[in-house]
C-alpha cells in the first residue's frame, strides 16, 4: 500500500508549501477524491486538507461577489446574494448531488472534480485519462453519456459539474495561488479540451491552488437560470444542462445574453456562437432555435448519444423561452 | 454508548504522538496536552485513527462497533451511511475521519439517550417506513439534518421562488430533499409519511408551512 500522510493547512502559504511534497494532492470535502482513492484511480502520497482556508462569500464594492474556494456547496446555494443576484448558480448547485454531498463538497473541489465516464472508473477498460496511451474504450463502447462537442480520438469524457456550467455562463474569474505567485483566469480557460492528453484536465501548474472564485457585477445575471436534463429527476448527473442569462429590451430585441452547456464536453461549454447569433436579434423562438443550431453545428455524436444534439437544442430553446417570458 | 474502552478498539497499533492513555477505561473527555483534538462521537472523545485512509464510517463501525450506521455502496450513492456532524448531514463513507478532528459527530445511536426513541423513529414504526431496515438509520439521520436545512430556509431544486425565506415541507420538497437516501425495498411512501408527520408538527415547520 502506498504510504499516505495527512496535514491540515493553516493558511494558503502553508498549503502550497505542503503541496510541494511528492505525490501531494489538495483535499476539499473528499466527495470525489476519497472515492477515487478507494478505487485506486487516484494514488496520492500526501493529502493537504484545504477545507480550513478561505470560505467567505463577500459582496464586492464593484457589485461583484467573491466566494472563498473552501465554501461548501450548500453555503453558496443558500447565500442571499447568490439567490437574488446570480440565481443560475444557486439553481445549478441545487440540481447537483444530494443534500449530504452538498454539505461536504467545496467550491474548489467542484472545479477540480474528475469525469464520471464509466470507463475511467473501470480499471479493466482502456482509458487514456486514467492510463495515458491505453486507448479509449468509450469511443466504440456504451457512450450514451459522453461528449458531443470538442472531443478527440483520445477521449470523449464529459466534465460532470453543474456548478461550473453556471460559472461559465456568469463570466466567473478563478483566483489561484502557487509556488510562482498569485494569478487569476477566466473559469472558461481553467479546463482543457482533451486533445492528445486527456489526463491533463486543467491549465493549473503543479502546486497551484484555487483560492477563490469571483463573480463580476453582471446586471442580467439577476435574470438567469439553470436547467438540467437527466435520467431521473434528482441525484443523477446531467445528460444535458443549460445555464443562461437574458436581457430583453423594451422593443423585444435581445440586449445581452450568456449561455453555457453542461454534459456535452470535456469542459463546461460556453456557447459563444449561440450568444453571437442572439445579440441584437428578436427574442423569439425562431431566433433561439437558430442560435442553438449555430452552437451545435459542429456536434459530433457517437454511436449512442445522438439524442444529445436534439436534447441540447430543445433545452436551449426552452430555457431562453423561459427567461424571455412574455417577450418570446 | 461506546462499547468498552479504547484499548479494546485497536485504534492504535503502536506509539504515536497522538496516543492517549489507553487503560481500558472510558475514553477521556479532555484532550491530553500535546495531543491532537479528537473527534467527539455521540458525546465521547475518540482519537483520530492512525491510518489516514480510515473513513468516518469505518471508524464508527469497525473500530467503535457502532454498527447502526450502515455501509451500503461505500461510494456516496445510497445515503445509508448518513450521520450528523455539528448538526449537518453528511455521508460518512466519503469522509476521511482525519478531516473531522475537533468536530462533533452524532450517529443513529446518539440521537437520544439509551432506550429512548426519537419522535422520527416512532413515526417510522407507525408508518412502516422500512422493510429490511438497512437504509433506515441513514434515512432518519438525513431527515433530521434536512429538517434543520428547511428551518433555516435553504432552498432546493424544486423551490419555485429562490428569494423566499421560508418553504413549506410539501411532498415535492420532501422527496427532492431526501433524494440522496435510497430504499431498495420500496418503502419510500412510508418514509415520506413518517418524515412529513414528524416535521410538520414542529412549530418552526408549521410556521414555514403557512
Amino acid at each position: 500500500m502506498t504510504p499516505l500522510s495527512f496535514a491540515r493547512a493553516a493558511d494558503t502559504a502553508a498549503a502550497i508549501g505542503l503541496a510541494g511534497a511528492p505525490g501531494a494532492r489538495y483535499l476539499g470535502g473528499g466527495t470525489n477524491l476519497v472515492d477515487l482513492m478507494r478505487e485506486t484511480i487516484e494514488r496520492p502520497q500526501a493529502l493537504v486538507d484545504v477545507t480550513g482556508l478561505g470560505s467567505a462569500i463577500e459582496d464586492q464594492a464593484d457589485g461583484g461577489l467573491m466566494i472563498g474556494a473552501a465554501a461548501r456547496n450548500t453555503a453558496i446555494a443558500e447565500h442571499r446574494s447568490v439567490r437574488t443576484r446570480y440565481p443560475a448558480l444557486s439553481r445549478a448547485i441545487l440540481a447537483g448531488a444530494s443534500g449530504q454531498i452538498r454539505n461536504m463538497a467545496t467550491l474548489g473541489g467542484n472545479l477540480m472534480q474528475r469525469t464520471r465516464c464509466t470507463y475511467f472508473y473501470d480499471d479493466a477498460a482502456g482509458c487514456n485519462k486514467r492510463a495515458p496511451g491505453a486507448g479509449c474504450d468509450a469511443i466504440d463502447g456504451f457512450n450514451r453519456i459522453h461528449a458531443i462537442l470538442g472531443a478527440s480520438p483520445a477521449c470523449v469524457a464529459t466534465h460532470p459539474s453543474d456548478l461550473c456550467v453556471a460559472l461559465a455562463a456568469l463570466d466567473a474569474i478563478v483566483h489561484v495561488e502557487g509556488p510562482a505567485g498569485a494569478r487569476s483566469l477566466e473559469l472558461v480557460e481553467l479546463h482543457r479540451l482533451p486533445g492528445g492528453r486527456p489526463d491533463i484536465e486543467t491549465v493549473l501548474a503543479p502546486g497551484e491552488l484555487i483560492t477563490a472564485v469571483e463573480l463580476p457585477a453582471l446586471a442580467l445575471a439577476a435574470r438567469s437560470t439553470y436547467r438540467k436534463v437527466r435520467d431521473r429527476s434528482s441525484y443523477a448527473f446531467a445528460l444535458i444542462s443549460v445555464a443562461a442569462a437574458l436581457e430583453v429590451a423594451e422593443d423585444g430585441t435581445i440586449g445581452d445574453v450568456r449561455l453555457a452547456l453542461g454534459g456535452v464536453a470535456h469542459k463546461p461549454w460556453r456557447a459563444r456562437m449561440a450568444e453571437a447569433a442572439l445579440r441584437g436579434g428578436p427574442a423569439t423562438r425562431s431566433s433561439f432555435l437558430a442560435a442553438a443550431e449555430a452552437e451545435l453545428v459542429d456536434a459530433a455524436p457517437l454511436s449512442h448519444n445522438g439524442f444529445k444534439v436534439e436534447l441540447a437544442r430543445r433545452t436551449i430553446v426552452a430555457v431562453l423561452g423561459e427567461l424571455a417570458g412574455d417577450a418570446a | 454508548m461506546l462499547v468498552g474502552g479504547l484499548a479494546r478498539l485497536g485504534l492504535r497499533a503502536g506509539p504515536s504522538p497522538r496516543d492517549v492513555p489507553q487503560n481500558g477505561a472510558t475514553p477521556p473527555a479532555a484532550v491530553p496536552k500535546g495531543v491532537d483534538m479528537p473527534i467527539t462521537i455521540n458525546g465521547q472523545a475518540v482519537p483520530i485513527p492512525v491510518d489516514v485512509r480510515t473513513s468516518l464510517l469505518d471508524l464508527l463501525r469497525e473500530q467503535l462497533h457502532l454498527s447502526g450506521t450502515k455501509k451500503g455502496c461505500n461510494q456516496g450513492a445510497c445515503g445509508a451511511c448518513t450521520v450528523l456532524v455539528d448538526g449537518e448531514r453528511i455521508l460518512s463513507c466519503l469522509a476521511l475521519a482525519a478531516q473531522y478532528e475537533g468536530r462533533s459527530v452524532v450517529s443513529i445511536e446518539g440521537l437520544t439517550p439509551d432506550g429512548e426513541l426519537h419522535p422520527l423513529q416512532r413515526a417510522f414504526i407507525n408508518h412502516d417506513g422500512y422493510q429490511c431496515g438497512y437504509c433506515t438509520p441513514g434515512q432518519i439521520c438525513s431527515a433530521i439534518g434536512m429538517a434543520d436545512e428547511l428551518r433555516r430556509g435553504v432552498p432546493s431544486a424544486v423551490t419555485a421562488d429562490l428569494a423566499a425565506t421560508t418553504m413549506a415541507l410539501t411532498g415535492d420538497e420532501l422527496r427532492e430533499r431526501m433524494s440522496g437516501n435510497l430504499c431498495r425495498c420500496g418503502a419510500h411512501n412510508g418514509i415520506v409519511a413518517a418524515i412529513a408527520e414528524t416535521f410538520a408538527r414542529t412549530p418552526a415547520m408549521a410556521e414555514a408551512a403557512e
